[in-house]
């Protein structure tokens, strides 16, 4: 089970990164659950310095952007790999 | 510019020989207009948001804050500061966390504001859109200005001791989750690299463009409809009180910058003065109220109203400058 964050106030680009993530979820069948950040509090705690910002099982895998379906899938793979 | 020539005969050919409209009639001129300048700054876009994604890649903001909190330059890291918000794009809805980064990261708040106020007012499009529209001299003026305008609000913010007006609860964090890159270990191929920038870049331009097209449909609409000695009488007026009420008008509106240029392009074509049309534009895309709320979560309302104060007077500035010169 993966843990994966979508870190982002809210605006429209986290929403599509939240989206894009759940597409790679679904098209790679890993298990995994999406948590939504808002708090300024806590996105400001992965020292990201611009949002969306994209966390699996707590790695900070990329922000200030919104990742190809594919490259979120990859990095699922290899946190899958990691895990077990 | 002449590489742009073909895009007004294809205008030419779509207006006047296919849609069959009138040389010289409104509906011809605005029609014209329109698909002149949405096929020219739709291909000026793409490559814009190409080259910011490359710059976005090499240049990240973690880069920009490790140069500015590692070197101390007395003075001139206000300019380094003010001239590394020039390059990197900035999205408005980020504008906490890297505040938040910076400052708690040693940056004095002098710097950091040297670098939130020229993020927007020095801009891509004022960079790499500026020439193709207003030519090389009014580019060069207007991100100079832009700039100094930057480097003084800092210093003035560093002045006035404004650090006591910053919400220090908030900069208290430890980071956590260091960034790791996520292709550690294995190279990313040129190839790969390349698809990326186009893919990152193309994700901006499709977001942003619905927006070019209503900017330069209102542009047409200027350029077209609105009669010539109209425009004369009330818009050409080169009184001191234009620009501040320029500025005072494009404030409360909001739109990114690639949208306002086509409008500002009209107004500068029915005579109004460059300065005053520059400074109704940077009004529109600096001056943003949505951020402001933003940023109140993490500043008192005087800093707040300096950082709004520093900004609208240099734009008012700016708008003055350009139009002596011009």
């Amino acid at each position: 089970m993966l843990t994966i964050k979508v870190l982002g106030s809210g605006c429209p680009n986290c929403k599509k990164l939240e989206a894009a993530a759940k597409q790679a979820i679904e098209g790679t069948g890993v298990k995994a659950e999406v948590v939504k950040v808002t708090d300024y509090a806590e996105i400001m705690k992965y020292d990201i310095l611009s949002t969306p910002g994209l966390v699996v099982n707590e790695k900070v895998v990329s922000y200030g952007r919104i990742p190809a379906v594919s490259e979120i899938s990859s990095w699922l793979a290899d946190a899958e790999l990691k895990a077990a | 510019m002449d590489i742009f020539g073909w895009i007004q005969e294809l205008a030419e050919l779509v207006t006047f020989q296919w849609l069959h409209l009138e040389p010289g009639s409104y509906v011809g001129e605005a029609t014209n207009f329109f698909i002149y300048d949405v096929i020219k700054i739709g291909l000026l876009l793409v490559v814009i948001n190409y080259v910011m994604a490359i710059v976005r890649y090499y240049f990240p903001m973690e880069k920009v804050r490790e140069v500015l909190a590692r070197r101390r330059w007395y003075g001139l890291d206000y300019l380094l500061a003010a001239g590394l918000g020039a390059i990197t794009p900035f999205c408005s809805c980020s504008s906490i966390p890297l505040f938040i980064g910076f400052v708690g990261a040693g940056i004095p708040l002098g710097v950091t504001f040297a670098f939130l106020i020229s993020s927007p007012l020095v801009n891509e499009a004022s960079l790499y859109l500026f020439p193709a529209m207003f030519g090389l001299k009014i580019t060069l003026l207007y991100n100079a200005v832009g700039i100094i305008i930057a480097v003084l609000g800092g210093m003035l913010i560093h002045r006035l001791g404004a650090e006591k007006y910053v919400r220090q609860e908030l900069l208290q964090f430890g980071a956590r989750g260091r960034f790791e890159d996520s292709g550690a270990g294995k190279r990313i191929s040129a190839s790969a690299l390349a698809a990326r920038f186009w893919s990152d870049g193309m994700a901006i331009t499709r977001q942003v463009f619905p927006y070019v097209v209503i900017g330069v449909a209102l542009g047409a609409v200027i350029h077209g409809f609105v009669p010539a000695d109209l425009a004369e009488q009330y818009l050409a007026s080169r009184a001191w009180w234009t620009v501040p009420l320029a500025t005072v008008l494009g404030a409360p509106l909001y739109a990114n910058s690639v949208s306002v240029i086509p409008v500002m392009e009209a107004l500068a074509g029915k005579g109004v003065p460059l300065g005053t049309a520059l400074a109704f534009m940077t009004a529109i895309v600096t001056i943003s109220i949505p951020e402001g709320l933003i940023l109140k979560k993490v500043m008192r309302w005087q800093l707040l109203a300096l950082f709004f104060g520093i900004t609208t007077v240099g734009i008012m500035a700016m708008g003055y400058f350009i139009n002596w010169v011009t």
